[in-house]
């Protein structure tokens, strides 16, 4: 029988450190809703997916309550709009009409995010690819709810310079198609080398070809339990810190693994992964830069960070891989600047710049996140930096990304603010030398010779 | 059975247990067991509940319980015991 001190860890954990159940996201195949005809096509992708989802959001209240455990988010991916508009779209405004439809069933079903307003463009792009590209300012402009993301590169395809070059215009187009709230449309678009087909977390999620009809994925999160539970080891050995973080891994995977069970069984859809991420929020307590600064580092950003998320990363991964039965998406430590209270103070004090936050993209779950930068930045700059961050997925086979925010208007020293989940960020100073005629040779950086595994 | 468990936290006074007790009768809840005790000055108590003869759904009784608390200055939860369970075995 589970004893009161076991009840008072798990109930701390919930009510003073913020565990809690980031989101349930219901992966959703469209794939069968493919038509010719676009006012089909639309009416086909409402109702498969107003249909599928109808009960997600009431199904995850009951969770909830019954549980006592919070689930924060409630969403929906759905397989790439590119491959299931192409044979529909004639025009990038044709697109744009299907993120309305996507917009007005994530509204009829109550998600607050629905991501896979996607194209898979790591070796090339088909015509299909390139409109969806080019429809993104509008469709994230005229859209509330959707979400977008482009793969651009992969360890077995190399990175498509194509893409990446026209993927730097579209982050400043859509800069300036939402200027007048700092540039927001950028926060919900994400530019991917080896992009997950399972990841719950917006705003990358999107439901990749090779999932089932549909599936539940769950992300947990829970950074203020992680950093609550190292200040027992302080000054302790590195053996004993690695042991806290994978026991603490383990108990908030073993949450998340409870909660996509039971959703699967009442939404009597197959359960898909966990993903076993430490995801901040703006709240305090709820960092992962926190989590660092608890390891020994006066602020994220000295010498030692890149080592310490290093570990951080690995041990979140080592204890939770044993608390689920099936492992996926991102799984590892977010580094976003706007959402994490302990990564904002750094930048403001002057010890976290981009350099820095690269170097930390080598060894964490995902990239560049919810950066901003100044809104005159050239849109070959901001192609530089998603190629740097692609090649650093390529080579070292992990997902990386950049979601970064050009805000129109506003240079550094001022702040952008977002609202909710997405926070507020100081804008960070970006490298003024041009990479102009590198991004300009166009082609495509081929695989690195460690791909060729066959 | 539905095993349920109740957690109380709060600066001691007299009549928690009884009230929360009180409450539990009313509706039909049987206590399997109870631990409690004090720790620095605060009232900590859990309790082993089986809700499956309550009329009441647990969303209900957890909400009556909560307001309950707030009448006696405690924080009352109650959560489903597989997130214990979950969490603590393997």
């Amino acid at each position: 029988m589970i004893n009161i001190w076991e009840v008072n860890e798990t109930s701390k954990m919930i009510e003073q450190e913020n565990l809690d159940v980031r989101t349930i996201t219901m992966g959703i195949s469209l794939l069968d809703c493919i038509d010719a005809d676009l006012e089909k096509l639309k009416q086909k992708i409402y109702e498969k997916i107003t249909k599928k989802a109808a009960r997600l959001v009431a199904v995850g209240e009951e969770i909830e309550m019954e549980y006592g455990i919070p689930i924060v988010n409630k969403r929906i991916s759905i397989t790439p709009i590119a491959l299931v508009g192409g044979a529909a779209c004639r025009s990038a405004e044709d697109f744009v009409s299907i993120a309305r439809t996507l917009d007005q069933a994530a509204r009829e079903v109550g998600v607050n995010f629905l991501g896979g307003y996607s194209a898979l463009a790591s070796k090339g792009m088909t015509p299909a690819d390139e409109r969806l590209m080019r429809s993104i300012p509008q469709a994230m402009a005229q859209t509330e709810r959707v979400c977008s993301s482009i793969n651009v590169g992969s360890t077995k395809t190399g990175i498509n310079m194509d893409a990446v070059k026209l993927m730097g215009e579209i982050i400043v187009e859509t800069a300036k198609a939402t200027k007048e709230e700092d540039s927001r449309g950028c926060t919900k678009l994400v530019v991917f080398c080896n992009a997950p087909d399972d990841n719950p977390f917006m705003a990358g999620a999107f439901h990749g070809v090779t999932e089932a009809d549909c599936i539940i994925n769950v992300g947990v999160s829970g950074p203020g339990v992680v950093k609550t539970a190292l200040e027992e080891v302080r000054g302790k050995d590195f053996e004993t810190l690695c042991e806290m973080i994978k026991r603490t891994a383990f108990k908030v995977t073993r949450v998340g693994q409870l909660v996509a069970q039971e959703a699967s069984r009442r939404l009597e859809v197959p359960f898909g992964i966990v993903d076993l991420s430490l995801a901040p929020t703006p709240a305090v307590g709820d960092s992962v830069a926190g989590i660092l600064e608890e390891i020994g580092l006066e602020s994220v950003g000295a010498p030692g960070t890149t080592a310490a998320l290093a570990l951080l990363n690995d041990q979140v991964k080592k204890g939770g891989v044993m608390a689920s039965s099936a492992v996926g998406g991102l799984s590892g430590a977010f580094i976003p600047v706007s959402e994490d209270q302990g990564m904002i103070d750094a930048v403001n004090a002057g010890a976290l710049t981009i350099e820095k936050l690269e170097a930390m993209t080598c060894v964490c779950s995902v990239g560049l996140d919810m950066i901003t930068i100044p809104g005159d930045t050239p849109a070959s700059t901001i192609s530089g930096i998603i190629a740097d961050e692609a090649a650093i997925g390529m080579v070292n086979q992990k997902t990386t990304a950049v979601r970064i925010i050009p805000v129109i208007g506003k240079g550094v020293g001022e702040v952008a603010k977002f609202g909710g989940l997405l926070g507020y960020a100081p804008i960070l100073p970006v490298n003024a030398f041009s990479c102009e005629t590198f991004v300009a040779r166009g082609g495509r950086i081929p695989a690195p010779i460690h791909s060729f595994k066959n | 059975m539905k095993k349920n468990i109740i957690t109380v936290v709060g600066l001691d006074t007299i009549g928690i247990i009884a009230r929360v007790c009180t409450y539990l009768a009313e509706n039909q809840v049987n206590i399997l067991d109870i631990s409690q005790t004090i720790v620095q000055g605060y009232f900590n108590m859990m309790m082993v509940t089986d809700t499956s003869k309550s009329p009441k759904d647990i969303g209900v009784l957890s909400k009556e319980l909560a307001s309950l608390g707030e009448e006696i200055g405690v924080v009352i939860h109650c959560r489903h015991e597989d997130i214990f369970n979950k969490m603590h075995r393997i």
